[in-house]
């Protein structure tokens, strides 16, 4: 997988300090992202997916340096040379920036209501300084075409665009500058379902036509089935299990995972949530996380080991990775049966 | 139809805007059973919220317009909920005690400066509760039938130091402490993680065997309207396009707009890559809208002269299934 992998993540970590009284002390530490590493390839969709607390969104931050990690290797492929973004001061980081960018949740607050629509697809390319004049204008009204938005709009603020509309402007933004890399953080979570599927088919599209490689933030594990090639699963700031997509769905080897899809409910009346059953119990706080596998308190195959080690991540099939004491031998149910 | 709890008749809701009329709810009709489950799903801006707001008549007092019938059926005969004073003793008495409402962010829903328990017990002591302990070990039952854990305790907390779930939790505690015979629920697991939505609907469902209330359930969410309804109705711009049992909606659907709808949710184990069906354009804003059916500017079946001059009459397809549609007339 590492050889035609664009991105690489290893045993990234981000602790936040947990600050007490008036001289903030440092008490403890929140461990957002504890030792995670995947690879994305390049082309390929990576799919990250968890419930809020997780670490999903700190980990992509993470990734586009957005926020400092506290140990970890962030190693990207590009032009046959291999640089390690964590490494990077923060001018280097600038200079690089230009092949990460993201799209956000909110297409509200995402956008600045007071700069032109023009303003802000061309902002990337102004800060750059890839494009002046004439061509920044042509770069512009290419990335707009691309998303499918009129070009006789940006002048336009964007208090006059539809929340889908707002979304691709937000795409046309990231795009501008040829990035290699998008982070897309729950980018069509906020989306009317119709339009959801416009944004997707949109971005299936460009992934297609640019070589695009996306980090897929989303809670809504439909949406990341049908856009991912792999899927990674975290769960209080560990990864606990990753694999390719279908693999994943069709035979889950964590607990978490098949937890997390029987609890899907499905747009068919003869397939309702069963009415007893599923995982009990919420997200532990992650400051003061459990012993052993954090998991382990809402599992219901859990047994004494797993309250006192903490299951390394191990291979249990190609490409396949699980964090749990029994991937080998739990039989967990997957969405085809 | 002994059972039927809630009929709402022709409902407009209108909102005077500087800018027009927004006709938020245009002509529903519908009617709720004892035990039953309806689902209201529609995109943002349909009127699925308005609805319910106007149910409750907690629609804004300055610019909002309420016509129509919205008969509460009981036990004494039917009272229409739409001629009512909206701050007149008689609504106040029927929030809480015959109708209660919970919503999506259950964090705006609770007074931040007093206890979740208090807030509870608050609503006993209005409808006429005296005995202070009495009310106090009625609602720690109660916290402990929702499914919060260390009832005795979470009573003295504040909705802050509680979780999203254990929150929406305590408002369905608070919603059913006067056994309402309706519950309107408007997005109530939108704003959760989907094991945590799993067990709210699990308990919403319990809850309705267990007192047999009637539920009328918003969303715009497929999967939690096939798993939660038996009934479903899909509002477009303020009306309800198509109305029939759940499994006739999502088996055989025939508004247009219910199967675009249908058709743009990723399915589980499709071909990779494989483009999503869509609704072109976009929703628009039922600023005076004109009289004809309100899909036709995004439908893929518009026929010129027909769909765009008036609204189709809702046609019964099948028993119980009726859709509003010039294909079907």
């Amino acid at each position: 997988m590492s050889d035609a992998s664009l991105l690489e993540v290893r045993g990234l970590k981000k602790y936040f300090p947990i600050e007490e009284g008036l001289l903030r002390r440092v008490v403890g530490h929140v461990r957002a992202v504890d030792q995670v590493s995947l690879s994305i390839g390049k082309g390929r969709t990576l799919g990250l997916v968890g419930e809020s607390g997780s670490g999903k969104t700190t980990l992509g931050r993470c990734v586009l340096r957005a926020i400092d990690l506290t140990a970890g290797e962030i190693l990207f492929h590009h032009d046959g040379a291999t640089t390690d973004l964590a490494q990077l001061s923060r001018r280097g980081m600038r200079e690089f920036r230009k092949h990460l960018q993201m799209i956000f949740q909110d297409p509200y607050s995402s956008l600045d209501p007071r700069k032109t629509i023009f303003d802000i697809v061309s902002e990337p390319l102004r800060i750059h300084r890839i494009a002046k004049g004439r061509e920044l204008e042509d770069r512009v009204r290419t990335a707009l075409e691309l998303v499918g938005l009129d070009v006789r709009y940006m002048k336009r603020f964007p208090h006059a665009f539809s929340g889908g509309q707002r979304q691709r402007i937000g795409i046309a933004r990231a795009l501008s500058i040829n990035p290699q890399l998008i982070v897309c953080d729950e980018a069509v979570s906020a989306l009317d379902v119709s339009v959801q599927a416009q944004i997707l088919n949109l971005l299936n599209d460009l992934q297609e036509e640019f070589n695009l490689t996306y980090l897929f933030i989303a809670h809504d594990l439909s949406v990341v089935e049908h856009v991912s090639d792999d899927v990674a699963v975290m769960y209080v700031g560990k990864l606990v299990e990753q694999a390719p997509t279908q693999a994943l769905f069709a035979r889950p080897r964590h607990p978490y995972t098949e937890a997390l899809l029987s609890a899907i409910p499905r747009p068919d009346p003869d397939q309702p949530l069963p009415e007893t059953g599923g995982i009990e119990g919420e997200l532990p706080d992650p400051a003061n996380p459990p012993s052993g596998c954090y998991f382990h308190p809402r599992c219901p195959y859990a047994e004494a080991i797993c309250r006192e080690a903490e299951p390394p991540l191990v291979q249990v099939a190609p490409q396949h990775t699980a964090a749990c004491h029994f991937a080998e031998e739990l039989e967990l149910n997957g969405l085809e049966n | 139809m002994s059972d039927v709890v809630l009929e709402v008749k022709d409902l407009h809701t209108y909102f005077e805007l500087e800018e027009g009329t927004l006709k938020a709810v245009n002509g529903v009709s519908f009617s709720i059973r004892k035990n039953r489950t309806l689902g209201v799903v529609g995109e943002s801006g349909c009127g699925k919220s308005v609805t319910a707001q106007s149910i409750m008549r907690i629609t804004p007092k300055k610019n909002s317009k309420i016509s129509g019938q919205i008969l509460l059926h009981r036990a004494s005969g039917a009272v229409d909920l739409a001629r009512l004073d909206e701050d007149g003793d008689e609504m106040r008495d029927l929030r809480g005690r015959e109708i209660a409402m919970i919503f999506q962010e259950p964090m705006t829903a609770f007074s931040p400066v007093h206890t979740v328990g208090n807030q509870i017990m608050e609503a006993l002591f209005v409808h006429g509760e005296r005995d202070k302990s009495a009310a106090r070990k009625r609602v720690i039952a109660l916290l402990d039938e929702v499914g919060i854990p260390a009832p005795e305790r979470r009573i003295d907390e504040y909705s802050f130091q509680l979780s999203g779930g254990m929150r929406q939790r305590s408002m369905i505690a608070m919603a059913i402490v006067l056994n309402p015979r309706l519950l309107i629920a408007d997005e109530p697991t939108t704003a959760l993680d989907v094991t945590i939505q799993s067990q709210i609907l699990r308990l919403m469902k319990r809850l309705q065997r267990d007192n047999g209330m009637a539920i009328m359930f918003i969303t715009h969410d497929l999967g939690v309207i096939a798993t939660m309804a038996d009934d479903v109705a899909v509002m477009y711009l303020g009306k309800i396009v198509e109305y029939g049992a759940a499994r006739q909606i999502f088996k055989d659907p025939k508004h247009p707009y219910t199967k675009g709808l249908i058709r743009s949710i990723p399915k589980f184990g499709a071909t990779d890559g494989a483009h999503l069906a869509t609704i072109e354009g976009t929703v628009p804003v039922p600023l005076d809208p004109p009289d004809a059916c309100p899909f036709a500017n995004r439908c893929g079946e518009f026929i010129a002269g027909k769909c765009d001059v008036r609204m189709p009459a809702a046609v019964t397809v099948a028993p119980g299934h009726s859709v509003s549609c010039v294909l079907y007339e």
